[in-house]
């Protein structure tokens, strides 16, 4: 199936593909397979009892990278996956998935993607998932991805969630259980505006001996939006733990932090911090004095606060 | 060249009127002005008017001749007024670089911001990608700050105790970067300061006291007056003598 200018665009966006990628790909469009690559050791496979795919990247695939976006362009399009990988033992790759929304029709627009990591022992994941909606139509653009982690030993994972601009609704799920001297590191940047709604939701089973989690989310919310943010970080064993949640709340929206970390080890170590706060009046005069106008000084600050 | 006509600021505290800055008239063109006095004396707030940061309560200011009196604090800076705050501020996610290049109007190249920020006493290297923000000590932030207003280069540079958390250490290169800091950045250089070492190296001492300016001479002049300790009150000067 061919791409059309929309399409393509979309693709820029949330996988900064131009052309066709480099590596392992599978692109989904309006609910559809648009194309895939395969490579020696990373193949993809079409799942035969639910719709999605099955990522299987061999042991010790080193410096090789998979994306797997998907652009809907179709109003009223309701798409749902399942995507499974399989990370091999030893393996070290980079995962880019992504979802763009062009809604320029009246209904509402969603996709649901379930994304499972089974990492093997040493393997080691950067996963980067960008989400955007556009479109001039009055149709919600709506995303509630669920990101499921399981590690065995040693493992490392990178998890990068964006969600900048567009998406009128979304549920985050995000839930990982982590092995033994495993490290799992999350970094979520939401930006919200309009009556947008955003709802992440973490949760962390620190299984394994010497194992740790970090979890960092940066948010700012405009307008009259919502966002709701809840870690729980449950500490089971000789492990380290931390999260930390800062928000810019700006206009009449509402944000709430709801941070839980449960200990049941006694050298189990957790931190959570939490902090909500407008953009600070000095830090706006300090740019000002440096000649940009507030609202300059305002996106300056947004755009640091969310890079 | 910068103009004060009677300017005068006055806040409100707790119903109470207190006047900050006393119809304070002042002249600097294109030297390096230091204004010293005791705490409470009124020279942030004067710093701070100058900026536009507080608007006088009456009183008129002029730069070349233009009466700034009504412009923001980004129109001023556009005319050419720079700021250093004596507390800097944080910032997170914004970098060295990110700042410098707002300071000097559009990006800049990794060599450039490594001039700015060794004529500060901080290697490039290791500053320039780090965020402005709590991992950076209080002298690292006065530096950074310092680096800003270089960058801008403006015609009025006006810095809010530059001095105040760098360490004794380090003091001895700060001196070394306002001795040259005219040749650099050009313009007039206004230093609020408490320091003997900077006022030292100025051209002209104003001194400002209960929102007054009660002295205003070279060095020379205004160095001894200073240090005769007159305005000390009894008990103190009993305890030192």
């Amino acid at each position: 199936m061919a791409l059309d200018n929309i399409q393509r665009d979309l693709l820029a966006k949330v996988a900064d593909i131009h052309g066709t990628p480099m590596g392992a790909y599978n692109i989904r469009s309006n609910g559809a397979a648009a194309g895939r690559a395969t490579t020696a050791n990373i193949n993809i496979v079409t799942k035969e009892d639910k719709p999605g795919i099955d990522i299987i990247i061999a042991p010790g695939t080193k410096n090789e990278s998979v994306h797997i976006p998907v652009v809907i362009s179709e109003t009223g399009l309701h798409d749902m996956v399942y995507n499974d990988f399989y990370v091999g033992e030893g393996a070290d790759v980079v995962i880019v998935a992504g979802c763009g929304i062009h809604n320029s029709g009246s209904d509402e627009t969603a996709h649901d993607g379930i994304h499972t990591f089974h990492l093997a022992d040493g393997a080691k994941v950067k996963y980067i998932e960008k989400h955007y909606g556009e479109g001039g139509g009055s149709g919600d653009n709506v995303m509630n991805p669920t990101t499921v982690v399981e590690m065995a030993s040693d493992c490392y994972m990178e998890l990068e969630t964006t969600q900048i601009e567009g998406i009128n609704s979304t549920e985050r799920r995000t839930r990982a259980k982590i092995g033994d001297r495993s490290t799992l590191i999350i970094h979520e940047k939401v930006m919200t505006s309009g009556r947008q709604h955003s709802d992440t939701d973490f949760e962390v089973d620190l299984d394994g001996e010497d194992c740790s989690c970090n979890v960092i989310s940066r948010s700012v919310a405009k307008d009259s939006s919502r966002q709701v943010l809840k870690t729980n970080v449950r500490g089971n064993n000789r492990c380290s733990g931390h999260t930390e949640c800062d928000a810019i709340i700006m206009d009449e929206a509402r944000v709430s932090a709801i941070p839980q970390i449960i200990a049941s080890d006694v050298d189990a170590s957790l931190i959570h911090e939490a902090a909500i706060g407008k953009i600070a009046g000095e830090q706006l005069m300090k740019l000002m004095t440096l000649g940009l106008t507030e609202k300059e000084a305002e996106e300056q600050i947004i755009s640091g606060f969310l890079k | 060249m910068l103009e004060l006509k009677n300017v005068s600021f006055t806040v409100d505290a707790d119903g109470e009127r207190k006047d900050i800055l006393k119809n304070v008239s002042l002249k600097i063109d294109g030297n390096f002005t230091a204004i010293t006095g005791p705490n409470g004396g009124g020279k942030s707030t004067l710093a701070r008017v100058v900026a536009g940061i507080y608007q006088p309560t009456e009183g008129r200011i002029f730069l070349d001749g233009e009466d700034i009196t009504e412009l923001s604090v980004t129109e001023r800076a556009k005319r050419g007024v720079s700021f250093a705050f004596q507390q800097p501020v944080r910032f997170k996610g914004l970098t060295v670089r990110d700042l410098i290049s707002i300071a000097a109007g559009g990006n800049v190249s990794f060599s450039r911001a490594c001039s700015y920020l060794s004529e500060v006493g901080l290697c490039a290297k290791d500053y320039v990608d780090r965020e402005v923000n709590s991992s950076l000590s209080g002298g690292e932030l006065k530096r950074i700050e310092i680096a800003t207003v270089m960058a801008r280069g403006t015609k009025l540079s006006l810095f809010d105790e530059p001095e105040a958390g760098i360490d004794l250490w380090s003091f001895g290169n700060l001196i070394k970067v306002f001795e040259n800091l005219q040749t650099k950045i050009g313009g007039s250089i206004v230093i609020i300061s408490h320091q003997e070492r900077i006022l030292k190296i100025a051209e002209r001492i104003v001194v400002l006291s209960a929102g007054e300016v009660v002295g205003d001479g070279t060095p020379e002049e205004i160095m001894p007056t200073l240090l005769g300790g007159e305005r000390v009150c009894p008990a103190i000067g009993e305890k030192f003598d």
